[in-house]
């Protein structure tokens, strides 16, 4: 439009332009002067901060080790297993016709909430055989219930008698459970993307390898996978970023307690239980670095499509 | 099938023993995919499916027995739980301001990234891909970053008088316009972002032909943009509405008072006071889940492409 005065545009973000503003840009800039300030924010401590994220000096207050380390367990198992899960399943579901039906089955997760869930897997994983479905199945099948839920051992199968172990593993047993029930929330969401990535393959492509003599896993690994890799990136980052920051699931199934703490239910107990806004801040801006590089690759992938429109 | 059956009366024409043989061959083909499917399918829905079933059972029932003996005793269903859950617990009372936050948190996030989205996407000015490049870096910031500040300037800025109707403050801490607005805050940049897009997709004639025919850009907006933007504004509304339904950790912050309390703080409360007690839980969990369960049957479509566009969020 011509008549436009050079102010016009800003009129219409403005409202956007203050509430981000006040909302993250400043408390984003707040909490990184915060991280490096005594727990009321009052002197400067340098980098105590970070160091007390690095040294662990409180392990059984706050175990920020144990939070890491189960971050880095939910970064990669829950995106592995999700990802893997969702490319079978949406091959699978591409071939019957009640597709429409399997996936609503598999994507119905995606509209619960994760408290909601967080509550219909501890209902799951109840110790007691006569009210946990997971333990009922396991001794009806000659195993031992597990306490899926406390037991900070390593993962045997329930059908060996060795009894857990107690010293810190890398894969805790309860931290799996809780990574598998995140598991469960999620494959719909990767299933659905691949499958319409799926349906972009063109049917000759297919047809000429079979009559080329391929078989189905090799179409799978040597065509699927290779023209769907694109897709499996965005899925995969997506993922990545939901495990990262993955707070809910973890503090209403067990509150962090039993070494199952992550980085962002730690930030909650600093921040807002303890109330060491220094070490908190610190915390938060973990989070942060680690969806920084995130934050690039998008930025840098929508200056692209904005070349190539 | 039908394809390679030349005729359906060849078929029956056909000796019995080749049409076993087929038929052997189909489950030994199909087989296998279908088990695993349908498998995968029970898998999925059992859990689901036990938090219902023992939502509707006796207190009794589901402390001694599992979910699946209902099977045994198929009618012996109650709603003394839900009734229990609602009065006594306050899951009524948690229902309503779920609702009361979470209604004018998505209209507002919509009408205030509208306005931003048709800047960006209509108006020529410096700096606007730098503006709108930092509004997508905001994209995925952890909501841990802001949420210090956030609660310092929101205790400073209480103001202590209660509004009548709803019961709470009128900012602040423990008010419901305080958590609208953080909502809107934080659904901006993705919301901002979809519309950006769709707009900048529309057909450019249009926008052409308005401008010469002399109108303005609030009649351009609401008349055009507006109308024609309606699946990206449903798919997003269901996006938002459903960030901020099942959001719990923005509510344990900013809401300090539990009569004020959405549903998944208050289940998160019961969690940590009736810890095994099921009855309580799953049907409260339940209630929870009711209203985004209807919506995906109702609007699958809208519901799916708002997830898959915004599941980034921070």
């Amino acid at each position: 439009m011509v008549g436009r005065r050079w102010w016009t545009p800003w009129l219409w973000l403005a409202p956007s332009l203050a509430l981000l503003g006040v909302f993250l840009v400043y408390p984003v800039v707040d909490t990184l002067r915060r991280s490096f300030l005594d727990r009321r924010s009052q002197s400067f401590v340098g980098f105590d901060n970070y160091k007390f994220i690095i040294d662990n000096p409180q392990p059984l207050v706050s175990d920020t080790h144990s939070a890491l380390l189960n971050n880095v367990m939910w970064l990669t198992l829950f995106t592995a297993v999700t990802v893997s899960l969702g490319l079978i399943l949406a091959v699978l579901a591409g071939r019957v016709r009640y597709e429409a039906v399997a996936k609503s089955a598999i994507f119905i997760p995606m509209a619960i909430s994760f408290v909601a869930a967080s509550v219909i897997w501890r209902f799951m994983y109840e110790y007691n055989v006569h009210i946990g479905t997971v333990n009922a199945v396991v001794t009806e099948l000659g195993g031992h219930p597990t306490a899926w839920l406390q037991n900070t051992g390593a993962p045997q199968t329930p059908f060996t008698d060795l009894g857990p172990s107690t010293a810190p593993q890398p894969i805790q047993v309860n931290n799996f459970a809780l990574i598998l029930s995140g598991v469960w929330i999620w494959t719909g969401f990767a299933m659905v993307v691949l499958s319409a990535g799926l349906k972009g393959i063109s049917n000759e492509v297919l047809e000429a390898a079979r009559v080329d003599g391929a078989n189905e896993w090799q179409i799978f690994w040597r065509i699927i996978v290779p023209i769907l890799s694109p897709t499996i990136v965005v899925v995969a980052t997506t993922l990545v970023i939901q495990a990262l920051k993955k707070f809910d699931l973890v503090w209403v199934m067990t509150g962090g307690r039993f070494k199952t703490d992550v980085v962002a239910t730690l930030f909650y107990k600093e921040a807002f239980v303890i109330g060491d806004f220094g070490v908190g801040a610190a915390l938060a801006v973990v989070l942060l670095l680690w969806v920084l590089p995130i934050m690039l690759i998008s930025i840098r992938r929508f200056q692209f499509q904005e070349e190539t429109r | 099938m039908a394809k390679r059956n030349p005729s359906t009366a060849a078929v029956a024409a056909a000796p019995r023993a080749l049409r076993l043989t087929e038929g052997l061959k189909w489950i030994a083909a199909r087989g296998p995919l279908h088990l695993s499917i349908l498998a995968l399918m029970v898998l999925w829905s059992v859990p689901t499916l036990a938090l219902l079933v023992s939502s509707f059972r006796d207190p009794s029932a589901i402390a001694s027995s599992g979910w699946w003996n209902v099977i045994k005793e198929p009618f012996d269903f109650t709603v003394q739980n839900y009734r229990s859950v609602l009065e006594k617990q306050g899951m009524a009372r948690a229902f309503f301001n779920s609702l009361i936050i979470t209604v004018p948190s998505t209209t507002l996030v919509i009408l205030v990234a509208a306005w931003a989205a048709y800047a960006f996407a209509w108006m020529r000015f410096p700096a606007r891909n730098l503006v709108f490049l930092l509004m997508v870096a905001l994209l995925v910031v952890p909501l841990q970053m802001t949420l210090i500040p956030v609660l310092r300037l929101y205790s400073n800025l209480t103001v202590n008088a209660e509004v009548p109707i709803l019961g709470g403050r009128i900012f602040g801490t423990s008010s419901f316009v305080g958590i609208w607005v953080a909502h809107t805050a934080y659904g901006l940049p993705f919301a901002v972002y979809l519309l950006r897009n769709f707009f900048g997709s529309l057909p450019r004639d249009l926008f052409e032909s308005a401008y010469l025919d002399g109108a303005s850009d609030l009649r351009v907006f609401f008349r055009i943009v507006l109308p024609l933007s309606m699946p990206a504004i449903a798919a997003l509304a269901i996006f938002q509405f459903l960030w901020v339904w099942n959001d719990l950790l923005v509510a344990l912050i900013l809401l300090g008072d539990p009569s004020l309390a959405p549903m998944t703080l208050k289940i998160n409360n019961l969690v940590s006071s009736f810890g095994t007690n099921y009855q309580v839980l799953t049907s409260a969990a339940f209630i929870s889940m009711a209203l985004p369960l209807v919506i995906f049957f109702a609007l699958q479509r809208y519901f799916v492409q708002g997830l898959l566009a915004g599941a980034v969020k921070g």
